[in-house]
């Protein structure tokens, strides 16, 4: 079979994974906040060429409910959105989790209001990281295209039965055209095979999803869900491992390392910067220093282990990365610190760089490799530092 | 021993009978059959159904797996025959 390697828009990318996934429910909020995804594949099912229900619904809070219900009733089904769209969707998504809903769900990561901004970071999605929703991001559009198959082949194993969020860029990625490999429907039809639900809704035998549960056993279903989250990361691994099989791709499941193995100062990122980041590492390197990346791709379940093996040789890891937990620092090195503690390991820095689409420009990456050697040994800052800062424009405290 | 819960927490229809909304009373009613008159309305008024006529020699009766404790019973008997007594744990 011929692969069909061609330029595509991310977004067009994603909505071709999809249709080749054969969803039977699409439901989304069709304007502002959201992608071309939504739009090209509501094309496809108008021309015929998705066979599917497609939803068109008033709000987010509306779409994600609508998907919730497809998928009680037992079918494939799909939705994306971004920023205020996702904060809009945040009750309902956790019902999709407690309900042990296999949603597949993208996310186009767009910076949060207020200001109102409609461009490029990651304070959406990694807000909703508690939710039990199993969470993968990617750095192009060929990644998020692979993704989708091996998103609803994820949620839908029966032993998982849980809700996974794919991240892109907005804009970066959603907007921006790249070459990339399509799938070959064949193939995407023997990796996946139709979805066959545990339990459903059925008038035959009813049955009650996200039911009243008191005291005493809600603590219990709570902890079913994060064991079920936590338990997902071997089947996210084989998931990886066969669609490197079929289609001849090379994916680390968790995370990608690039020149880290014996890299002395590490940067941990995730998302479409870590392209920059590459550019950085491979500049520094050609002037022999000994640095390198750690590109995250599952955020949850969080690889503590596995983050632990791939920073422990570091002196300086700085986490870079576009969200905030306010009043703490950024929520991915609060992450990685966590994967430390009780170990001896590397001192871990929290730059929160590239909110609402600041550009991250390899100059800076440069800097943050530069600053970060400066404090081996030393104990890190409780705050957080914050990348590219144009202090000249903020008032004193008053 | 309860019974094992299910993977997706998914229940069968009619869940309400097996969740036992007693436990959450504070307060329960207790009935003075002798001050009883047998019009009812206590029956009529409880918003979870749990009080019942006696069968055979009539008055009421109260399903404490049910009853919440909220008191509207003793608050609209006619006759004051319920007083709320402190829930004991």
């Amino acid at each position: 079979m011929m692969p069909r390697k061609t330029v595509v828009e991310g977004s067009m990318a994603v909505a071709e994974a999809v249709r080749l996934c054969r969803p039977q429910v699409i439901s989304a909020y069709p304007i502002t906040p959201q992608t071309h995804i939504v739009e090209d594949l509501s094309k496809m099912v108008a021309d015929g060429e998705l066979r599917c229900e497609f939803v068109n619904t008033e709000s987010e809070f509306a779409a994600a409910s609508v998907v919730l219900g497809a998928s009680a009733a037992g079918v494939r089904t799909y939705t994306a959105t971004t920023s205020q769209g996702l904060f809009l969707m945040f009750e309902v998504l956790y019902n999709i989790a407690g309900s042990r809903l296999p949603i597949n769900l993208t996310c186009a990561n767009r910076a949060v209001s207020a200001p109102i901004n409609i461009w490029n970071d990651q304070q959406d999605s990694v807000s909703l990281r508690d939710a039990g929703w199993l969470q993968l991001y990617c750095e192009d559009a060929q990644e998020i295209h692979d993704f989708q198959p091996i998103a609803f082949k994820v949620a839908e194993d029966p032993r998982v039965r849980l809700p996974i969020m794919t991240m892109m860029d907005g804009f970066v990625l959603t907007h921006t055209y790249e070459p990339v490999e399509l799938m070959d429907q064949e193939l995407v039809d023997s990796y996946l095979p139709a979805y066959k639900p545990v339990v459903k809704l059925d008038v035959a035998h009813p049955l009650t999803f996200g039911a009243f549960a008191q005291p005493n056993t809600y603590h219990e279903i709570r902890y079913m869900l994060n064991r079920a989250v936590m338990g997902a990361k071997p089947k996210i691994a084989a998931a990886f491992k066969e669609f490197n099989e079929t289609f001849g791709r090379d994916y680390a499941p968790f995370m990608e390392e690039y020149r880290s193995e014996d890299a002395d100062v590490l940067v941990l990122s995730l998302g479409s910067v870590c392209g920059t980041i590459k550019d950085a590492v491979d500049e520094l390197r050609t002037e022999g220093q000994k640095v390198g990346l750690v590109k995250l791709r599952m955020h949850r379940p969080l690889p503590k282990a596995e983050l632990r093996k791939a920073l422990d040789r570091a002196s300086v890891v700085a986490v870079v990365e576009k969200d905030i937990s306010m009043g703490q620092e950024g929520i991915i090195a609060t992450d990685v610190k966590s994967a430390f503690a009780g170990h001896d390991g590397p001192t871990v820095l929290s730059y929160v760089a590239g909110l609402g689409g600041r550009d991250v420009p390899v100059p800076d990456v440069k800097k943050v490799f530069k600053e970060a050697a400066a404090w081996k040994g030393r104990q890190a800052p409780d705050d957080p530092i914050w990348l590219g800062l144009n202090t000249g424009i903020i008032p004193e405290v008053q | 021993m309860a019974d094992k819960l299910n993977e997706s927490a998914v229940t069968e229809p009619s869940s309400s009978p097996a969740t036992k909304t007693g436990a959450w009373r504070s307060q329960r009613p207790v009935v003075d059959l002798d001050k009883c008159i047998k019009c009812y309305i206590c029956i009529d008024l409880c918003p979870e159904g749990a009080i019942s006529a006696l069968p055979e020699k009539g008055g009421v009766q109260v399903d404490y797996d049910y009853c919440k404790g909220c008191g509207i019973c003793a608050s609209e008997c006619p006759q004051k025959a319920y007083t709320m007594a402190p829930e004991e744990k």
